[in-house]
């Protein structure tokens, strides 16, 4: 299926969905039409006028509840390429009683007709809440510990860069699972699309029967160096210190010398082994100074993808309101 | 229009009866005269002059007790009041319930007793009886005075939403409550387990991203309990038991002699975890809906004497409270006007438990529990009654809801077996519009 897929290349593929919440709920088909088209946004943004008209006369509301500076900044960025009209509203908030409720605030950004919403909140579900009764569409830029689909199409976008297939193909992830967004959809992502996946961090930061998520299931291995064995990429997670409200591992200390990623640690893998890192990055936390800025590293090539498969999220989203031509 | 309804004595007739105390529902009458029930056939028809009130097909029984019940009223009254949740609670077939003590002012003072009692009367719907605060402000750290309390006319305390975190303050609450008589009703959970928690912990929170509670929190505070319970002598009771391993650590302690009883809720028992996929805020509820092993253990000890009674833990909340994240919504939902013929379609149709056994746990169950009158089917007593149609079909529409607050999940749902209204002193109060 996915093979069939692979062949077409083909645009006119319907994406067919008013949102885009998680990658739970994509076939391996919409995955695979979004890094396509991905792809072809990679090469508008190395020509010498990186801009296409695709998305103007599309407005979109850039919504950040919590704070960001890379997600925010590429989604900025992919909306320019596009030449959306951008609005942005950003507000750190950790409780209800603050302020406009978010209904009110949604509300408020609906009847300025706005087509598409970017947003990213701290509570795990919130776009499905906003999704029942916002009729802009919406994109997910991270909910709570649930999801952040662009995320994982980034990462695997690099991956796939470099592998052509994700059939066969192992990926560690490292850290802090129970918290993580991005851990939960790149198993997801990676699993839909044939990649096997193993997680890897303390028991104090592993959500319970983590091993049933995904599309057939994953691996859990405590120890590192077995982790990352045969891997053909890590992706290592930043160990959230600010969210840390309780203790769940003694010193930084102790975590880089059980779970960091040291050139040490990395023999465990075979030399073409890729390592990814969502950034930002805590050098000598859990990835040390060497293996950031190793050969091996794809870090900031995640970043560059991440602006191209926004663009084309945002266009597949867009899709009944623009021409397929106007990519080119 | 209908003459009966205002006539001081009239016999009801041409139906069953439900006799929860004797376990058997058989055709029977019974006679009401001043709002007592004076007399009792049984028999499907009766020779008399009085003015009869045929309840062919129809099933009576004494009415339904809710010993836990969230009346918001003082302080919340845009959620419900004492008036409404009455009103709701009669439309649910329940003609006595127990109101909880987290009103604001909290129920920690004689003068809020006497004001919920004043009030009830003024509302003139169906019987309330008072739980009040073990703790003053239910802040946990120190007792509310029982006897002031007691005098004003509560019948059991509870901190009912917080557990009382602090061993020794839960020690001296359980001692000096036994001394006056007083149940204590728990609120089971260990905070530092159940910490931000927003759903059960499984892989159903590990899906969603939603911080879990683990069950080993109430077993925990159950297990803690129960041993002050046997070291004090005093009457525990447990609110709203989720989890299986709470059930065996209450079954042994009634095996050892512990006096310990325990209620389940519709929701409990009913309702599954994977539901929350939705992230339906009116599925947040605390203790929050376990997974299958839990229900069908909590379904069991309904029929092994494990659980005392069913009782509702109505906790209504406006739009407004729950239009928020998941992680914002206050937890709770509605029960009184569901209770009934929820567990009716989802247990008793299902063939899983006796229609009769479930009306005990709504009537001698709960009133056995906390010592109320009522609950049976008895020459003498007041006629407070429930009139049912065990094979009416219907939906719980939003407009039909009597309750100021609609956070039900079960909005929409269709239910076999309806309650058709109560008999309060013998006075029909329709649940039907």
């Amino acid at each position: 299926m996915i093979d069939r897929c692979a062949e077409g290349g083909n645009r006119k593929v319907q994406f067919n969905r008013k949102d885009l919440l998680g990658l739970e709920e994509l076939s391996a088909e919409h995955i695979k039409l979004i890094l396509d088209t991905g792809d072809n946004f990679k090469e508008v943004l190395g020509r010498k006028i990186k801009k296409v008209p695709a998305l103007r006369g599309v407005t979109i509301a850039n919504v950040f509840y919590e704070p960001s500076t890379r997600t925010r900044m590429s989604f900025e960025l992919a909306e320019k390429r596009l030449s959306a009209d951008i609005i942005n509203f950003s507000k750190a908030t950790s409780s209800v009683k603050k302020g406009e409720t978010l209904r009110d605030t949604l509300e408020n950004i609906k009847a300025m007709k706005v087509d598409i919403v970017v947003m990213r909140h701290a509570s795990s579900g919130a776009h499905k809440f906003a999704s029942e009764f916002l009729d802009a569409s919406i994109v997910n830029a991270g909910d709570g510990r649930h999801a952040h689909p662009t995320q994982a199409l980034l990462d695997m976008m690099t991956l796939r860069e470099h592998w052509g297939t994700f059939v066969g193909k192992k990926v560690t992830i490292i850290g802090d699972i129970l918290h993580s967004r991005v851990a939960r959809s790149n198993i997801w992502g990676l699993t839909k699309m044939g990649a096997k996946v193993t997680v890897c961090g303390p028991p104090t930061m592993m959500p319970v029967e983590i091993e049933k998520l995904g599309e057939g299931g994953i691996k859990l291995e405590y120890d590192i160096r077995k982790a990352i064995e045969g891997a053909d990429a890590i992706n290592i997670l930043r160990i959230q210190l600010e969210r840390q409200k309780s203790v769940l591992f003694p010193s930084s200390r102790e975590y880089f010398e059980v779970f960091g990623t040291s050139s040490e640690v990395l023999k465990a893998a075979p030399d073409h082994c890729l390592v990814m890192h969502p950034g930002p990055i805590n050098r000598g936390v859990e990835i040390s100074q060497e293996v950031a800025d190793g050969d091996r590293s794809v870090i900031l090539p995640q970043v560059t993808n991440g602006v191209a498969v926004r663009m084309a999220v945002l266009f597949l989203i867009a899709g009944g309101k623009v021409e397929d031509e106007k990519i080119s | 229009m209908v003459k009966w309804k205002d006539k001081k004595e009239f016999w009801i007739s041409g139906g069953k009866l439900a006799d929860p105390a004797a376990g058997k529902i058989r055709s029977g009458s019974v006679l009401v005269q001043k709002g007592l029930i004076t007399e009792i056939q049984w028999q499907k028809k009766v020779e008399t002059d009085l003015p009869v009130l045929d309840v062919e097909g129809r099933l009576l029984a004494p009415g339904f007790i809710d010993i836990h019940t969230h009346l918001r009223e003082p302080g919340d009254e845009d959620k419900e009041t004492i008036a409404s949740g009455t009103a709701a609670a009669m439309a649910g077939g329940y003609t006595s319930i127990l109101c909880m003590a987290n009103t604001d002012p909290v129920v920690d003072d004689p003068s809020v007793v006497e004001y919920i009692i004043r009030r009830a009367e003024a509302a003139g719907n169906c019987r309330v009886y008072v739980t009040g605060a073990v703790t003053k402000g239910i802040k946990g750290d120190h007792i509310s005075e029982f006897f002031h309390l007691k005098k004003a006319g509560i019948v059991a305390l509870s901190d009912d939403g917080k557990y009382i975190d602090n061993s020794r303050v839960m020690r001296t609450a359980l001692e000096y409550a036994g001394m006056l008589g007083l149940p204590v009703i728990a609120h089971c959970e260990d905070t530092y387990l159940t910490d931000e928690s927003q759903m059960n912990e499984s892989y159903v929170s590990t899906r969603l991203g939603l911080k879990g509670a683990h069950t080993a929190s109430e077993e925990i505070a159950v297990a803690r309990d129960i041993r002050l319970a046997e070291l004090t002598g005093a009457h525990l009771h447990i609110a709203h038991v989720s989890a299986a391993g709470s059930l065996g650590l209450i079954k042994a302690a009634k095996e050892k002699g512990i006096r310990v009883t325990a209620e389940a809720s519709p929701h409990h028992l009913t309702l599954d975890e994977s539901m929350l996929e939705t992230y339906d805020r009116n599925l947040k509820v605390n203790p929050p809906l376990r997974g299958s092993a839990d229900i069908s253990a909590l379904r069991s000890a309904l029929k092994d004497g494990t659980i005392d009674c069913i009782a509702t833990d109505h906790a209504p909340h406006t739009d407004i409270d729950k239009q928020v994240e998941f992680d914002f919504a206050p937890p709770g939902m509605t029960g009184l006007e569901t209770a009934f013929a929820q567990l009716h379609t989802e247990l008793v149709i299902t063939g899983e438990l006796e229609l009769i056994d479930l009306i005990r746990m709504m009537t001698t169950g709960p009133a056995d529990v906390i010592g109320l009158p009522g609950g049976r089917l008895q020459e003498g007593e007041p006629a407070d009654l429930v009139l049912i149609d065990p094979g009416e079909e219907w939906v719980y529409k939003k407009e039909i809801i009597r309750s100021k607050a609609c956070n039900s999940p079960l909005v929409g749902k269709k239910f076999t077996g309806r309650v058709q209204g109560v008999f309060l002193e013998g006075r029909w109060r329709s649940a039907v519009s």
